[in-house]
């Protein structure tokens, strides 16, 4: 939802980042307030990825120009851990899996960080058990996957569910969400969808990273932008998505390197 | 590496302090005159003394193995000193007794000694370099007939006992490390359960070595006799020094029918330092006879220090329907060379063992498993089940499994199942990402690495060995 005089969570200014020397985001300017949801569109190679790990703090990608402020704070000084404790969320898009560690056990784990980072209780295994049920029963997730190592063996939705699941528990204010629909059927798309809706709300922010329109069906955006070479080349509202759906996205590189040219 | 990670990796070691408490420390070399003086001094029966004088002429004609996978310089045997006592009072009666600093020793190594002692329930004989200091609770263990004393006491209060079992687990020639040990060994603990009696607490010993340039040559004999059981908590640190110390232990076990023993230890001997200066070599000859039927003894170790660690803890199923079991966790971090492992020597019918050992190699290290399972033809329906994984932290270390089985009858069922895995870099983003940091991100992975190991462990040695693990590789990863 748009809001009147909410505040800026997000705030991407000229942000330029290389990986292994390769410039991959040049440039990108991205403005996200609270209760607004965007989706990030655009074709294979175009940074989409790039961007929600930088904005996670992940190490393989060097920042070389430009300033990103979340709530004020600048994350280019903040590790990964300190950006996730500060409220931001990303659902990976191929969720690690981590053999010998029980799933109940990290997601208590990440909870009880979190917890304790907003001056909460935290919780012992049994109320957590009661907690992480109750939200397993929003994503119609089987219990079983509390006992299971964390990602070990579970199929692509499975794993997709399960980032879905702890970010329902983590309930961040800026979730962002790499690729979640992709390799998922109908079903579990619509599980998913069901989940960032009943997230989403007027102090939070969400970012859809997606190559389809189908899940906007589900999780309608305020924002439909397109990222092409590193940078955002056009922003619109829900029905540009469709535009895209029918067009492709050729007509905008060509626009783009047409005005690049200028 | 990341600066901050490595900066991690390079923590100092706790127990890396020197107490200093008057030592009686033998001129350095080794003779049979060394070997009288130390006998002398512990005023110990002539047949102790034959029995040293014959381990050192066969030890004079053995050669130091060479099939292990560690790589040190050549020992020089006479620059070692053979005997080393805090000089104290004789006889202790009390805690009291003991010198005011030693316990302040023990207490900044969180031994539990006193009322903590107590508390936790624990019988500990403390060995300070080669001597027993105390042994606490001794009194109440004797009222059921248990025997829990220095070996130095037992060979003088219970000779007949001690030559009835000394040697016959680890004979005097078994190998060149066993070999020196029977030789020169100065103390270690001696335990014996009488008949059907069941240990009403965990039996404790902790290890350490104070002084530089000696050699620490304990012996530890454990007597389970018919239908009694024990568990036995083994410790050890050791302070930093620049020089390679060497720890050559011996420990026997010997279990009658139905008599269980579990043996469990956690190995925190100094590691030497990030370039691998200093540490101390342990070539330690640990064994097991479960001699009668349905006997049961139970291995269970976490090795985390030293820099070399050579060392097989084995059990010779010889009962019928014996059981033997090996659990072991062996982690190693800079420099440090593990190649450690078991022996399960199946000899009686439907006798079964178990092995788990989890390794764990970081820095520079090198992490090898190295088991034999043997199993006699009259050992008919003889099972094993084995698994050895190994985890890699980092690009510069390695791990190595070396899995020897021999089967001599038909009949038995021999599984042997490995892996390895890596800590990575993603792994612990996807725990930053969820706001957890790499220390108890590696905690973590490491523990559901273990927990297999650890829960064979005694409540509080598996708090200690969880903490050890995460204190000891926090930040290596890379």
């Amino acid at each position: 939802m748009i809001l009147h005089d909410s505040k800026t969570l997000l705030e991407v200014r000229g942000l330029c980042a290389t990986v292994n020397g390769t410039s991959i985001l040049k440039g990108l300017n991205f403005i996200v307030k609270s209760g607004e949801v965007h989706a990030i569109m655009g074709p294979n190679g175009s940074g989409k990825s790039t961007f929600a790990k930088v904005l996670a703090g992940h190490t393989a990608y060097q920042i070389t120009a430009g300033q990103m402020l979340f709530e004020g704070r600048n994350l280019l000084e903040m590790a990964p851990e300190a950006r996730a404790r500060a409220g931001i969320f990303l659902a990976f898009q191929y969720p690690i899996e981590i053999p010998g560690v029980g799933n109940s056990q990290f997601l208590r784990l990440a909870y009880n960080t979190l917890q304790a980072e907003r001056g909460k209780d935290e919780l012992d295994p049994l109320e957590f058990d009661d907690l992480v049920r109750e939200k397993m029963g929003l994503l119609e997730m089987n219990p079983e996957f509390l006992d299971r190592s964390v990602n070990e063996g579970f199929s692509g939705g499975e794993k997709k569910r399960n980032e879905i699941l702890q970010m329902a528990l983590l309930e961040p204010k800026l979730a962002i969400l790499d690729e979640t629909d992709s390799g998922l059927d109908i079903d579990a798309l619509r599980v998913v969808s069901k989940g960032v809706n009943h997230l989403a709300g007027k102090d939070r922010g969400i970012v859809l990273v997606t190559h389809y329109q189908r899940l906007l069906n589900y999780i309608v955006p305020d924002y439909v932008h397109v990222m092409v070479g590193g940078r955002i080349v056009r922003t619109g509202g829900k029905e540009l998505a469709l535009e895209l759906e029918e067009r492709g996205y050729d007509w905008i590189e060509a626009e783009t390197s047409a005005e690049g040219a200028l | 590496m990341s600066a901050v990670l490595q900066n991690l990796v390079n923590q100092p070691y706790r127990h890396g302090f020197v107490t200093a408490i008057e030592s009686d420390v033998a001129p350095k070399g080794l003779n049979e005159d060394t070997i009288r003086m130390i006998s002398a001094k512990k005023n110990e029966p002539a047949w102790l003394l034959e029995f040293r004088l014959k381990s050192y002429q066969a030890w004079l004609e053995m050669e130091e193995p060479k099939w292990s996978n560690v790589h040190y310089p050549k020992i020089d045997f006479q620059a070692i000193s053979y005997y080393a006592a805090p000089k104290q009072k004789p006889k202790l009666r009390s805690m009291d007794e003991v010198d005011p600093e030693l316990l302040r020793t023990f207490e900044k190594l969180g031994v539990p000694l006193h009322e903590r002692m107590a508390l936790a329930g624990v019988a500990v004989d403390v060995i300070f370099d080669s001597v027993s200091v105390a042994t606490t609770y001794k009194h109440k263990l004797a009222e059921v007939g248990i025997i829990f004393c220095s070996m130095s006491e037992a060979v003088l209060e219970h000779p007949e006992v001690v030559q009835k079992y000394l040697g016959t687990v680890v004979p005097t020639a078994d190998n060149y490390y066993a070999a020196l040990n029977s030789a020169v060994f100065t103390d270690g603990s001696f335990c014996f359960i009488p008949k059907g009696v069941k240990c009403p607490m965990d039996l404790s010993t902790y290890f350490r070595i104070n002084t530089e340039e000696s050699g620490q040559f304990e012996r530890t004999l454990i007597i389970a006799e018919e239908g009694a059981s024990v568990s036995y908590l083994e410790g050890c640190t050791a302070p930093a020094f620049s020089t390679n110390q060497l720890h050559a232990a011996v420990v026997e076990l010997v279990a009658l029918d139905n008599a269980d023993i579990k043996y469990s230890t956690v190995q925190n001997w100094y590691a030497g330092d990030e370039n691998g200066v200093g540490g101390v070599y342990n070539f330690v000859t640990k064994r097991g006879l479960a001699k009668g039927v349905n006997s049961r003894i139970s291995w269970t170790q976490v090795e985390t220090g030293s820099a070399i660690t050579w060392k097989y803890p084995s059990v010779v199923l010889r009962g019928d329907n014996s059981v033997g079991e090996f659990y072991s966790v062996a982690v190693t971090n800079h420099h440090q060379q593990a190649d450690t492992g078991t022996k399960m020597i199946h000899i009686g019918k439907n006798t079964r063992s178990t092995i788990v050992s989890k390794g764990i190699s970081a820095g520079q290290s090198s992490n090898s498993y190295r088991g034999l399972v043997k199993i006699l033809p009259t050992a008919a329906n003889a099972r094993n089940y084995s698994q050895c994984d190994s985890m890699l932290i980092g690009d510069l270390c390695s791990a190595n499994t070396f899995p020897y089985i021999q089967v001599r009858n038909d009949g038995a069922k021999v599984e042997h199942e490995a892996s390895t895995s890596k800590i990575g870099e993603d792994q612990l983003f996807y725990f930053a990402q969820r706001g957890v940091d790499a220390e108890a991100a590696v905690s973590m992975i490491i523990n559901g690495f273990c927990k297999d190991v650890f829960r064979q462990l005694p409540m509080e040695f598996a708090v200690e060995a969880t903490k050890l693990l995460g204190f000891k590789l926090e930040g290596s990863v890379g």
